[in-house]
């Protein structure tokens, strides 16, 4: 297991992976994807059970699916610099022909990808299904799951929440990014949605809370003990409040840079902000 | 002019039912799920034998849709059942990603199909299914025309890698082909031979094109009838090879004349060899309550409407 030092090395390259590919296209998202690299790099280098080898139907090991895919950025670099596919594929995001499309695709066989995500709200449901494939095969491993707080807008979602306990699925660990932020702006603004704990508990889920989603440290532990959770008749919910556009000072804090990319001075401005780490693509 | 009988009226979803059943014992990796209407949808049986693979959903149709993208991650083949309406129109967008753009192994399973689903009326008579499912890129669309055959084609696309789309429907309509078939996807059936005119119809509207045949033979015209259960891929081979023939053809449907079967008859003709052809199918409306009967005459979805459409596809022949 890497330690609290590397992880958060490896966060800062992811940071510095997501200004480069976003910067480069002119396009794409972020601000939610800085707010959760500490996550995807604590869940991909530590926390999930992996195989070294990507196959569709995950038997044996923990899967994880996105829901909002509009994140992509910090799931493709996450996803190469672990070992998925060649961390100079980065270079290709969102231009003709790759298999890093706007938002993730199993359709261009790009390894680490098991669902197609974009289009918000469809990810408990897919995420619970495979969760209950894993009871039928015997297969003791996890399902995670990454959802935006203004996602759960969606009603598809309370669908998928309301089935989960209805039906015991006990082997999935959903969490919730809870940054406050959505396009138009917060989403107390936008459209309130009260006190989200409730929402689960009201629907039989049980809910981790970690404060702090930006800090490795309590992503473990709060990860730790959602997992400790697990197994006993109830889906686990974890909500994880980050900072949208952290780790870069001026797209902190804000809906702005939900879906807008840095222009040159602001990327060597974010750049500087993130020493390389690991080696840029 | 060959003929056929019919063993004894029966509905299509019971077919299903029946299929879902033998596919229990023989395919393990098959699992069922159900958004409330079991028993419309025929599914008690798969449920009674096997409870630990069926999986009651409740009515929340997006979410089945996910579900069942989900449960094929892991080797699944997983059978969902609702009204056509709710299993195409109502969650289009769940298909769309999860499943088709995701190349999941789904098999989307639709009854009460078009308007024989009869009195519940037009919020329920969805018309524009096939339309929908044949526009998404890779999803095998299959409409069936009887009993034995939707049984047979139930257990036929367990075993075939990809989305389906299998449309059927809510009333006993004539059970007229083999019990014993297998079911080729993609592969039209000829039902009759002939030189004058070309039929291709699909779901319940094959065997009124048979009736319509028959009484076309009195009167000494020969219609060669094609089932086409496969819309999509369509078998254009069959349908061009006939219309060389005959020189014309008549599409049946119990579904909007835009987007269905006839539409994608006129694009294999438009683009290999232009025939003239007549559209049995709704005319870009909502269906309404009544009988089926009563429903198919005032739509005209019927073997007189195709009678009707022949002999006027037959004055334009050259």
């Amino acid at each position: 297991m890497p330690n609290t030092q590397q992880l958060q090395d490896f966060t800062t390259q992811v940071r510095r992976d997501i200004l480069r590919m976003v910067h480069k296209v002119n396009s794409g998202h972020p601000g939610g994807s800085l707010g959760c690299a500490e996550f995807f790099v604590a869940l991909y280098q530590d926390i999930m059970d992996r195989k070294d080898t990507f196959d569709m139907d995950g038997i044996g090991e923990d899967l994880f699916f996105l829901s909002n895919g509009h994140i992509s950025p910090v799931f493709y670099s996450v996803l190469a610099r672990s070992g998925y596919f060649p961390v100079e594929e980065l270079n290709t995001f969102r231009l003709i022909n790759t298999r890093l499309q706007g938002h993730p695709t199993t359709h261009e066989g790009l390894p680490g990808i098991r669902v197609a995500s974009g289009s918000l709200g469809q990810g408990f449901s897919v995420a619970l299904g495979a969760a209950q494939t894993k009871k039928l095969n015997n297969d003791k491993h996890l399902v995670y799951s990454l959802h935006g707080d203004g996602e759960l807008q969606e009603g598809q979602n309370w669908e998928g929440i309301m089935y989960a306990a209805g039906n015991n699925v006990d082997n999935i660990i959903s969490t919730i990014d809870l940054n406050g932020q959505q396009i138009d702006g917060s989403t107390d603004v936008v459209l309130p949605m009260g006190s989200i704990r409730a929402k689960f508990e009201a629907f039989g889920w049980t809910v981790v809370d970690i404060e702090n989603g930006n800090d490795i440290d309590a992503i473990l532990k709060g990860m730790a003990e959602a997992k400790s959770l697990t197994g006993k008749g109830k889906p686990v919910c974890v909500l994880l409040k980050t900072i949208m556009g952290n780790g870069v000072d001026f797209m902190m804090h804000t809906h702005a840079w939900h879906g807008k990319a840095p222009n040159d001075e602001q990327l060597e401005n974010g750049l500087a902000q993130n020493a390389e780490t690991l080696g840029d693509y | 002019m060959k003929t056929y009988t019919n063993t004894g009226n029966k509905d299509t979803r019971s077919g299903f039912g029946a299929g879902l059943t033998e596919l229990g014992q023989t395919n393990e990796n098959v699992v069922a799920l159900c958004a409330d209407l079991i028993g419309s949808l025929k599914m008690d049986d798969f449920k009674a034998n096997h409870p630990e693979r069926f999986f009651q959903v409740g009515i929340a149709e997006a979410n089945m849709i996910g579900l069942a993208a989900g449960m094929t991650i892991g080797g699944k083949i997983p059978f969902t059942g609702t009204f056509a309406n709710f299993s195409t129109g109502r969650v289009y967008d769940q298909i769309r990603q999860s499943v088709a753009y995701s190349d999941k192994n789904v098999k989307i399973c639709a009854s009460h199909a078009g308007l024989t689903l009869g009195e519940d009326g037009a919020t329920h008579q969805i018309l524009e299914d096939i339309g929908l499912m044949k526009m998404l890129p890779g999803m095998t669309v299959i409409n069936t025309c009887d009993y034995n055959q939707t049984k047979a084609a139930t257990i036929a696309i367990a075993e075939h890698h990809g989305p389906v789309y299998l449309r059927f429907g809510r009333p006993k309509v004539a059970n007229f082909t083999p019990e014993d078939q297998t079911f080729e996807i993609g592969k039209a059936i000829r039902l009759t031979e002939g030189d004058d005119i070309t039929i291709v119809a699909t779901g319940h509207l094959v065997w009124e094109a048979l009736e319509a045949a028959k009484e076309l033979n009195e009167k000494g015209i020969s219609a060669e009838v094609i089932n086409i259960h496969t819309i999509k891929p369509l078998d254009d081979k069959a349908i061009l090879d006939s219309v060389a023939k005959t020189g014309c053809i008549v599409t049946a449907e119990e579904h909007n004349h835009l987007g269905g079967l006839g539409e994608s008859v006129a694009r294999v003709l438009a683009q290999h060899r232009p025939t003239p052809q007549e559209f049995v199918a709704t005319n870009d409306t909502f269906g309404e309550s009544g009988t089926p009967a009563q429903l198919m005459d005032k739509y005209g979805l019927n073997a007189d409407a195709i009678l009707k459409a022949s002999n006027k596809v037959l004055k334009r022949k050259n």
